[in-house]
């Protein structure tokens, strides 16, 4: 499969991505490791906490989107990383059992003023569990090399 | 966890410091962010980063750990003085993330937040709505790291 440069990212959908099974086991791991409250950890704290149950941290929710976007299109993308997101909004907690989609759409494409070498291709990302349901929305650009161009 | 009505534009807490060891941040990108830059050496010298460099959710998950821990000591402390502690409800997002500069190998990152907008919901009396600038800085003193996180934060006079 031959490598996605800067070209090839056209305005509108991109595509829809998984789905990726989570687990209670890598949602207490996660929290463990990097938000270690009560709701993430623990099912009867989580049951009286405002997430009404266990629900994954919204770092772990951002990690596994990442990896959908690499696994999706990044793997295989002369990518030259991010330089950050514009908006995130967490809307709804995600659970052990939920098997998340990832809709992505390109909003933006232009040549960088900076570094005319590369491009700036602007995403919109949806994350949504199996009923349909919107858990986490982000805008975000990422740097791709355009075509004919090395950057490094 | 302060309540609403104790809480100033421009407070500032130190949250401490986080160390990127080469290793944890391989084990971090090979689960979440597997790009070439994020795993090798190498790959990460030739790259636009210049070194290993860390995922910048790995970055965004550090503070988050740094933030947590900190207000569990801080609601601790509350607890042993006898005041009531305030539970903060989940947080709805963020804005104007930047990954200023990369988080190479043996890095040490210093983490503070700073109170920058506060204000009441007439839907929703019982919560104030708090904005805070996350941010990290290297061991040169090098900004690497912002955001600017919102957060709901319980009223001292409402029931939750």
């Amino acid at each position: 499969m031959s490598t996605l440069v800067f070209e090839d990212f056209k305005l509108g959908p991109l595509g829809r991505f998984g789905p990726r099974h989570v687990t209670a086991e890598e949602i207490r791991a996660f929290a463990a490791e990097f938000d270690p409250q009560p709701m993430h950890l623990d099912e009867a704290a989580a049951a009286g906490s405002m997430l009404r149950g266990l629900a994954g941290s919204g770092w772990h929710l951002c990690s596994i989107i990442m990896r959908m976007m690499f696994d999706g299109f990044i793997g295989r993308t002369a990518s030259l990383g991010s330089p950050g997101v514009n908006e995130l909004r967490w809307l709804a907690p995600f659970r052990p059992g939920d098997d998340i989609m990832l809709d992505i759409e390109v909003t933006e494409a232009r040549v960088s003023r900076s570094r005319p070498t590369t491009g700036i291709v602007m995403f919109k990302m949806v994350a949504s569990n199996s009923s349909g349901q919107a858990l986490c929305e982000m805008v975000s650009p990422i740097i791709v090399e355009r075509r004919g161009e090395t950057v490094t | 966890m302060h309540f609403f009505e104790d809480i100033k534009i421009g407070q500032r807490r130190e949250l401490g410091s986080f160390n990127f060891t080469a290793d944890a941040i391989k084990a971090f990108a090979a689960k979440f962010d597997p790009q070439r830059f994020h795993l090798d050496e190498e790959e990460g010298r030739k790259s636009l980063f210049g070194g290993l460099a860390a995922s910048g959710w790995h970055v965004g998950s550090a503070c988050m750990k740094l933030l947590v821990a900190h207000s569990q000591r801080e609601a601790n402390e509350m607890t042993a003085r006898g005041e009531k502690v305030a539970v903060w409800g989940p947080s709805p997002g963020f804005r104007e993330l930047r990954w200023i500069k990369p988080v190479l190998a043996a890095d040490t990152i210093h983490f503070a937040t700073e109170v920058e907008t506060l204000r009441t919901s007439s839907s929703r009396p019982e919560w104030g709505i708090l904005e805070a600038r996350h941010s990290g800085t290297n061991q040169r003193g090098e900004p690497v790291f912002s955001m600017l996180a919102t957060a709901f934060v319980p009223r001292r006079n409402s029931n939750t």
